[in-house]
């Protein structure tokens, strides 16, 4: 059954299309990619799933469910969980703190508006178990703004986890981080919950053909193939238009910051 | 209805008073990201240097010239010594709490100086008197201010349009780091858009003050209808300024003629209806001021 | 982080070890101020009356601008507002039930009108933000101004309304009037410390965790599936009920309300009263108060010119302490080199 599917999506700029009319169906339980050189059309892809901006024309289902019209609040709450490519946190608030913010809205205890926060146990014991999984929780009580870079690329993952999504966006989740974080941050992806229907956006050919059961190649807005990593690999079109050129960074040059820490 | 012509036209003068002063607010907030609270205060010691040299030379003409100058003059000081100290995106509330703190201290200032009663400021001589429109007499010097306002508004428009300083102006409302990029100094421009606005305070209270007087709390009055006009119009365009002068002008001043207890709900009400259909004014740039 | 030794943390470490004795001292002074204060010179009771009913209101603010990052420019609204509702009440037939002076009616009331024309204000004022949102707050603020000035039947025009008697609680031959200053005072303490109290645990809920929030990144907080344009509302109801209890308890103070208290220097007043203490603190802006509230009624009586010399002080505030004075003392913590 497709858990996220969308049917003609089509935006445009201006006069550019940034994207156009492109179908996708990602199934449930899905590690499914998104490929392509920069200005494919995949940062907007992602931002008109997520409903951070309205497509032009096209419709986004989650399920069965047409969330074309929804705003980004309530297609969270339709289960649709999001990172950011450029890290989205809660800069003065603790580590803690910033997972709390998704655990309490998860289990529904905002509205509470007089009774200690401290006094919600639960809600302790979920944000720590995420920090736990996020391999955060030495940071538990630092602020973010004292976090290195790939500690706060975890604690993106962290926040999107905490809301206990059954579709989870990755927008470039190993973006600047250096060899070593990005190995931590693919085996934190990998050990996700199989049930968890995962579309992600990223540059790391090895982090793709690690993950990925499934890759779908966007090139100047529409899609140019789709298939398993081997198909993917085997494709003369990919090969030609996007492997050949700036693409195929096998990550070990380039790519990622030096590591800190 | 010739009732409603003559208000209709009063409607016009104050609404290019307020165009006048929203520009020049409009102005420094667009190039300078500052939303200045003293821009009423300066309205006020303009129109009132302006009485003082009328008084003092009996020339009205010198005073329009006069006055702005020593207001700009103010203002580059203010901008050098205050207000640069507190350029930066998220330092809003700290640059309108020091223009804030100037409101107050040239408010206290003024009245100090110039007392805490009602002045009138005759019109200078060549537009006294009255012309007959739809039977009814019209101040010539009303009839010249919305003449005034169309040729400074078109003027206004020429300059940012057609020229280079307008250009690199308007550079600035969009990205003020593209402007130093190019090898401006953008101290220089900085200084010269807060004087440039500030005078046009200046020379709206010159020129307005035959018509609405001048008396201690007039700058804050004239502030606020300056903010509604920029809050419906948008931030940061001539357009937006001049569409929002109309709109506000023609509310207050047909509304108190009218309906005078509830003129101000007119106001509000139309500024309200305006947000809800357009969270950024009229013609205001998406997203500026966030 | 290591912590380093300067005098200001010095004082703060010793204190908070001996928080108790700290608290106990404290409550002890607030007993004692008033005989003492009357022995002295009665103006330092009234100061200090003046000085809690802004702090309520400076309090009031904080949860907006510190916890919220909402920037209103027109809190004066809600604080003239409880001033005339209250005043409107107390001009009001009382057939001899003392209703229109009784806190239990007024009280209520008071907070019940202020909290709903702040979410009117807030429907239209929370569509926008930043800048934008400065100047509606300040707007709706100046119409209320304005109907105070013209609206002059029910409001009193420029003169306000007078005649606002001392509060009083209970009914008929059963009720206690406030009506010596040391009485009044006390009153005007239980409500201060309850109102901190009630913030204090507002803001530590998950609700208060929620507006930090928003405060920090509203748009995360949707991505998160927050809808945040009904917290933001939430928190404007309560501030500007809280704002309205300090309006009426200075209406109380002054026995009648007028149309300064709406004037937008009252709201650039209480902004600065948060910027000098430092937002987002509560005790930050208790000090804010106590600062400007003492400044201003000492200087007021020496000089005309009062107003240019708070103006300067403004000034200097915002140029030289941006973070404020709680602000400095955490960030001495955080920065040795600072």
């Amino acid at each position: 059954m497709a858990e996220l599917s969308v049917k003609g999506l089509t935006k445009h700029f201006g006069g550019i299309a940034a994207l156009n009319r492109v179908d996708l169906t990602v199934a449930s339980g899905a590690r499914h990619a998104i490929i392509g050189p920069n200005g494919a059309g995949k940062s907007t892809l992602f931002n008109l799933v997520a409903g951070e901006l309205p497509p032009t024309e096209g419709q986004v289902y989650l399920g069965e469910r047409n969330v074309t019209a929804l705003p980004v609040y309530e297609r969270a709450n339709l289960g649709l969980g999001h990172t950011f490519q450029r890290n989205n946190l809660f800069m003065e608030l603790s580590v803690f703190a910033n997972v709390r913010l998704a655990v309490q809205h998860r289990l529904g205890i905002n509205r509470h508006w007089f009774r200690p926060i401290g006094s919600f146990k639960q809600l302790e014991e979920r944000t720590d178990e995420i920090l736990r999984r996020v391999g955060l929780l030495g940071q538990r009580d630092r602020p973010v703004s004292a976090l290195a870079y790939g500690q706060r690329r975890a604690l993106e993952v962290g926040l999107a986890l905490a809301s206990e999504p059954r579709v989870l966006l990755l927008d470039e989740p190993t973006a600047g981080m250096s060899p070593a974080e990005t190995t931590e941050m693919t085996g934190l992806i990998e050990s996700l919950p199989e049930s968890l229907t995962i579309l992600i956006i990223e540059h790391d050919m090895d982090v793709i053909f690690n993950l990925a059961e499934r890759i779908t190649v966007l090139h100047y807005g529409q899609i140019i193939s789709e298939g398993t990593p081997e198909q993917i690999r085997a494709d003369q079109t990919v090969q030609e238009i996007y492997l050949g050129s700036e693409g195929l960074a096998l990550s070990d040059g380039d790519g990622g910051e030096p590591g800190r820490g | 209805m010739e009732n409603f012509i003559i208000q209709f036209l009063n409607g016009l003068v104050f609404s290019m008073l307020l165009f006048i002063m929203a520009g020049g607010l409009s102005i420094i907030f667009g190039q300078m990201n500052v939303i200045n609270l003293s821009h009423g205060a300066f309205y006020l010691l303009g129109g009132y240097v302006g009485l003082t040299m009328v008084r003092q030379m009996g020339n009205f003409w010198l005073a329009l010239l006069i006055a702005p100058l020593l207001v700009a003059i103010l203002a580059v000081v203010i901008e050098h010594f205050l207000l640069r100290r507190l350029y930066g995106a998220h330092r809003h509330l700290e640059q309108v709490l020091l223009t804030f703190g100037l409101a107050l201290i040239f408010s206290d200032l003024i009245q100090w100086n110039w007392g805490a009663y009602v002045q009138s400021v005759p019109p200078p001589e060549l537009l006294s008197g009255h012309v007959p429109v739809f039977g009814l007499d019209f101040p010539i010097y009303r009839l010249s201010l919305i003449v005034f306002g169309v040729v400074l508004a078109a003027v206004l428009w020429l300059i940012l349009e057609r020229t280079r300083i307008g250009a690199i102006v308007r550079a600035g409302v969009s990205d003020a780091q593209l402007v130093s990029g190019l090898g401006i100094n953008i101290h220089l421009v900085f200084a010269g858009v807060f004087a440039v606005g500030t005078a046009l305070a200046a020379l709206a209270g010159v020129i307005g003050a035959p018509v609405t007087t001048l008396y201690p709390g007039l700058d804050f009055e004239i502030l606020i209808l300056t903010v509604v006009v920029v809050v419906v119009g948008g931030l940061g365009t001539l357009k937006g300024a001049f569409a929002g002068a109309l709109v506000i002008g023609m509310a207050d001043t047909l509304g108190k003629a009218y309906i005078s207890e509830f003129s101000l709900f007119l106001i509000f009400a139309v500024m309200a209806i305006i947000l809800l259909l357009r969270p950024s004014g009229l013609f205001g740039l998406e997203g500026i001021g966030t | 982080m290591t912590a380093v030794d300067t005098p200001l943390l010095r004082v703060r470490g010793w204190v908070s070890r001996r928080r108790p004795w700290f608290l106990a001292a404290l409550g002890l002074a607030a007993i004692v101020w008033p005989y003492l204060a009357s022995a002295i010179k009665p103006f330092y009771l009234s100061l200090t009356i003046d000085i809690l009913i802004f702090a309520i209101f400076a309090m009031s603010l904080d949860l907006l601008l510190g916890y919220t990052g909402l920037p209103s420019f027109g809190h004066a609204a809600f604080f003239g507002l409880g001033a005339y509702v209250l005043a409107y009440i107390a001009s009001r037939s009382d057939l001899a039930l003392n209703l229109t002076s009784n806190l239990l009616v007024t009280l209520p009331v008071v907070m019940l009108v202020t909290a709903v024309v702040a979410l009117i204000i807030g429907f239209f004022a929370l569509r926008t933000s930043g800048i934008y949102f400065l100047m509606i707050t300040l707007a709706f603020a100046q119409m209320l101004f304005s109907i105070a000035i013209r609206w002059s039947g029910v409001t009193g025009g420029s003169d306000g309304l007078p005649g606002v008697a001392r509060p009083t609680v209970g009914v008929g031959p059963l009720s206690y009037s406030f009506g010596s200053r040391t009485s009044f005072y006390f009153l005007v303490l239980l409500f201060f410390v309850g109102s901190y109290w009630a913030l204090r645990r507002i803001v530590n809920s998950p609700f208060g965790w929620t507006l930090r929030g928003i405060r920090e990144n509203e748009h995360r907080m949707q991505a998160l599936g927050v809808r945040t344009f009904r917290y933001k509302m939430a928190a404007f109801a309560i501030s500007g009920a809280f704002g309205g209890l300090a309006g009426m308890l200075f209406a109380y103070y002054l026995r009648g309300a007028s149309p300064e208290m709406l004037h937008w220097s009252t709201s650039g007043e209480v902004l600065i009263m948060l910027i000098i203490g430092g937002p987002g603190t509560l005790i930050g802006p208790m000090l804010g108060a106590g600062i400007i509230r003492g400044f201003s009624l000492l200087i007021s009586s020496y000089t005309e010119r009062w107003e240019t010399l708070m103006g300067l002080l403004f000034i200097a505030f915002v140029l030289y302490a941006p973070q404020g004075i709680v602000g400095m003392l955490r960030q001495k913590e955080k920065e040795p080199d600072g």
